[in-house]
């Protein structure tokens, strides 16, 4: 009995020993990526977009002999936190997903990002140049675009016919009539995603660039004040918008894509209109029945007495960067990936807007050709502000204007906070 | 590594040896075990360190600086972002809210609890299968409640709505998570539902272990039910209660994932909480340091109150699992 009860011991200590080794063990683990395995973080992760981003993989590695990309595909917000994470230890996947605007400019000046300015110059001139924009710092490009878009009112032809609306509001004032109109007529006039605030920054962003200008928009990016009269008339005048009541019941909880969501009410018919970028159709379609035929497109009105045009576009796109120690071969894969022949095959899959010149002619749907076509006139693009901005501005922007929306905050303070939070920065 | 073997169990050693030969075995054995304790320990608590005191001291070193999450932090603001953070309506709203989150679990929530319990502790048909459904929402995860729930909840079309107009009540307009007076009382309601099948097992094992002599004996004297309950059950229950108000307390400090999920701390702030704010501010924002600071509060806090509960209400409880080496050594 005792010789038993010392041999347990003895083994238990050896088990001991062993437990604690492998921790010890596990962290002399880890893995490099040479220049033919590339790692590529994207958030192509529904359809068509997963389809089409394999096939460009498989397309690539079959022409490059050795060569391997992996995909590592996030939904939208898992991707933004797990590059929080991510960029804190300093090392950033060969090439990733990016915005551009304000996010790429600080993990440019960490030094995460390398500069591809030299290496694509012979090619990335042939992008469309408000593609491009978001990406280049002070001359210098740091991503390559894939997709660009704008955002405007979609809306419901049968319920504006039914509403006795003749044709899309050109200003303000028609539009808030429009509003006037569509109840009286007992149809919710727009469907608002209230809990994810970025479709409400929408209204503000927009209103701020039809009464002062793309200009006024970047002087405030560049002094840090959003105090100036544009910013706080784009809030009285989203006040006048929400005075009327204008979203459906319960907007304040609502979310863009589920199947009670913004993009649901907008696809089964709930709703009259959305001010959503050009993605919207497709989301209809995806959460909801989709309008078909019923569905149109107009640009954001303009504001009387406003200073700036309704030519001027307020959108974005999608783009991809690469890491301070990717390789040349990434950099190949982004202007093979931003090649005419793939910017078609994105384009005809009817998700995506060309970036290239020549691929427009795949654009079959009759809405995003006006899309793209108000995109091509454009006089001035801002983009998103919660990406052309430092993610704490534009954040305290989607904050703000959602405490505006439901009655929280008034149009002065709202531009206070939001300076407040630049000058902070 | 060698062990000496001992031919024989002590006690039944043949010839005792001398007094001091007899020390110095004794003296080693302690070592060895001791050496076996370290052995053993030294696994956990390099894990310990590793996932639980270096990112604790790491949040709390970063708390003093300006840091976007880039790089090594270097603008050191001492104790800014706390001031910045005691000044901040969010943050003071956030620890009203917990508190008022605490309040109801402890006096709604828990008292619910021990209620079922004391029902399903009955023989009653079918009591199993009660049991069953009322701790099934508890392995669900916080995800999957959130997602259900924002289904349950949705204005016009949800279940909740379709209950409300059945039993009359449509008319009042109630729209659950989207409007800033109703969430938090919504979001405590979920919560009630997720967790209250959890707090009734333990007070239904607690429940279990109290003597039925003891019962009956207060019987024979001629106690109530209700005095039975008061006078007998709950005193014998108090260490299971005393446990189940600190889970709570916890739970409601950290509760983030459900919040998440169903309003993401809206409309406009009105069911936020700390770790919402915290994870805002860190994941949103990137303004790490100054997230930094709130995760030091949520830690202050939670580690405060532990202390002060285990001390002064837990301590009976805790008697003899704790103190058990003073008496002996």
């Amino acid at each position: 009995m005792g010789t038993s009860q010392l041999s347990r011991r003895t083994f238990l200590a050896a088990a001991g020993l062993a437990g604690l080794s492998v921790p010890l063990l596990n962290a002399c683990g880890g893995s490099g990526s040479s220049d033919k395995n590339i790692e590529w973080w994207n958030i192509a992760t529904t359809e068509p977009g997963k389809t089409l981003w394999r096939q460009a993989v498989q397309e690539f590695q079959a022409a490059h002999e050795g060569v391997t990309i992996k995909q590592n595909s996030m939904e939208n917000d898992a991707y933004k936190s797990k590059m929080t994470a991510q960029t804190a230890s300093g090392k950033l996947p060969d090439i990733f997903h990016t915005w551009g605007g304000g996010v790429l400019k600080q993990q440019v000046d960490a030094g995460l990002v390398r500069d591809i300015t030299d290496d694509v110059a012979s090619w990335i001139n042939d992008l469309s140049p408000i593609a491009r924009q978001a990406y280049q710092f002070d001359g210098k490009t740091y991503a390559v675009p894939y997709d660009i878009g704008m955002v405007g009112f979609w809306y419901n032809k049968a319920h504006f016919e039914k509403a006795k609306i003749e044709k899309p509001p050109a200003t303000w004032g028609e539009f808030l009539e429009a509003v006037r109109k569509l109840k009286a007529a007992g149809i919710t006039p727009i469907a608002l995603a209230g809990k994810e605030k970025w479709p409400g920054h929408y209204y503000w962003a927009y209103l701020a660039i039809r009464v002062g200008g793309v200009a006024a928009v970047q002087e405030a990016a560049k002094t840090n004040d959003f105090t100036a009269d544009p910013f706080v008339q784009a809030g009285r005048h989203l006040k006048e918008l929400v005075d009327l009541q204008p979203f459906q019941n319960g907007f304040l909880g609502a979310s863009y894509p589920s199947t009670n969501g913004q993009a649901a009410l907008m696809g089964n018919g709930k709703t009259a209109m959305e001010l959503m970028g050009q993605w919207a159709p497709n989301v209809q379609k995806e959460m909801g029945k989709g309008l078909g035929d019923d569905l149109g497109f107009f640009p954001f009105p303009a504001v009387e007495g406003g200073s700036g045009a309704v030519t001027e576009v307020f959108g974005g796109g999608g783009g991809n960067a690469i890491a301070r120690d990717g390789s040349d071969t990434a950099i190949e894969f982004l202007k093979f990936f931003a090649s005419v022949e793939n910017d078609r095959k994105r384009v005809a899959s009817g998700a995506y807007l060309p970036i290239t010149k020549g691929a427009e002619s795949a654009i079959k749907d009759p809405n995003l050709r006006t899309v793209w076509e108000t995109l091509n006139k454009a006089t001035g693009f801002q983009q998103y502000f919660d990406q052309a901005f430092p993610p704490a501005v534009g954040q305290e922007v989607n904050d703000q204007t959602a405490a505006l929306i439901a009655g929280k905050a008034t149009p002065e303070q709202v531009a206070q906070a939001v300076t407040r939070a630049a000058k902070g920065q | 590594m060698t062990v000496s073997v001992r031919k024989s169990p002590p006690g039944s050693d043949a010839a005792a040896p001398p007094a001091r030969q007899r020390r110095v075995r004794a003296g080693r054995r302690r070592l060895r075990e001791r050496a076996t304790i370290v052995g053993f320990l030294l696994p956990a608590l390099a894990l310990f360190a590793a996932l639980v005191l270096v990112p604790i001291l790491f949040a709390l070193y970063t708390s003093l600086f300006r840091w976007g999450g880039f790089g090594w932090p270097d603008d050191f603001v001492g104790l800014e972002n706390f001031v910045k953070l005691f000044k901040d309506e969010v943050f003071l709203g956030d620890l009203w809210r917990g508190f008022v989150l605490i309040a109801l679990s402890v006096v709604v929530q828990l008292p619910f609890a021990l209620a079922m319990a004391v029902l399903l502790n009955q023989n009653l048909r079918g009591r199993a299968f009660y049991r069953l459904l009322f701790f099934a929402p508890y392995v669900l995860s916080e995800v999957i409640t959130g997602v259900l729930f924002t289904m349950i909840f949705a204005p016009d079309s949800g279940l909740a709505d379709h209950i409300m107009d059945l039993i009359g009540l449509g008319d009042l307009g109630i729209t659950w998570f989207a409007s800033s007076d109703t969430v938090l009382i919504t979001l405590f309601l979920v919560m009630t539902w997720k967790y209250f099948g959890f707090h009734m097992i333990l007070y239904l094992a607690g429940l279990q272990s109290i003597p039925k002599d003891v019962l009956e004996a207060a019987a024979i004297d001629g106690a109530g039910p209700w005095q039975r309950f008061r006078h007998v059950t709950l005193p014998l229950l108090g260490p299971t209660i005393r446990i189940s108000v600190f889970l709570s307390v916890i739970g409601a400090i950290q509760l983030f994932d459900l919040v998440w999920v169903t309003t993401a701390g809206g409309p406009v702030h009105a069911s936020e909480t700390m770790a919402v704010t915290m994870f805002q501010f860190g994941f949103k924002r990137y303004q790490v340091g100054y997230a930094s600071a709130i995760s030091v509060v949520m830690f202050l806090i939670s580690f405060v109150f532990a202390l002060f509960y285990q001390r002064y209400v837990l301590r009976r409880d805790l008697e003899g699992a704790v103190t058990s080496m003073r008496g002996r050594r």
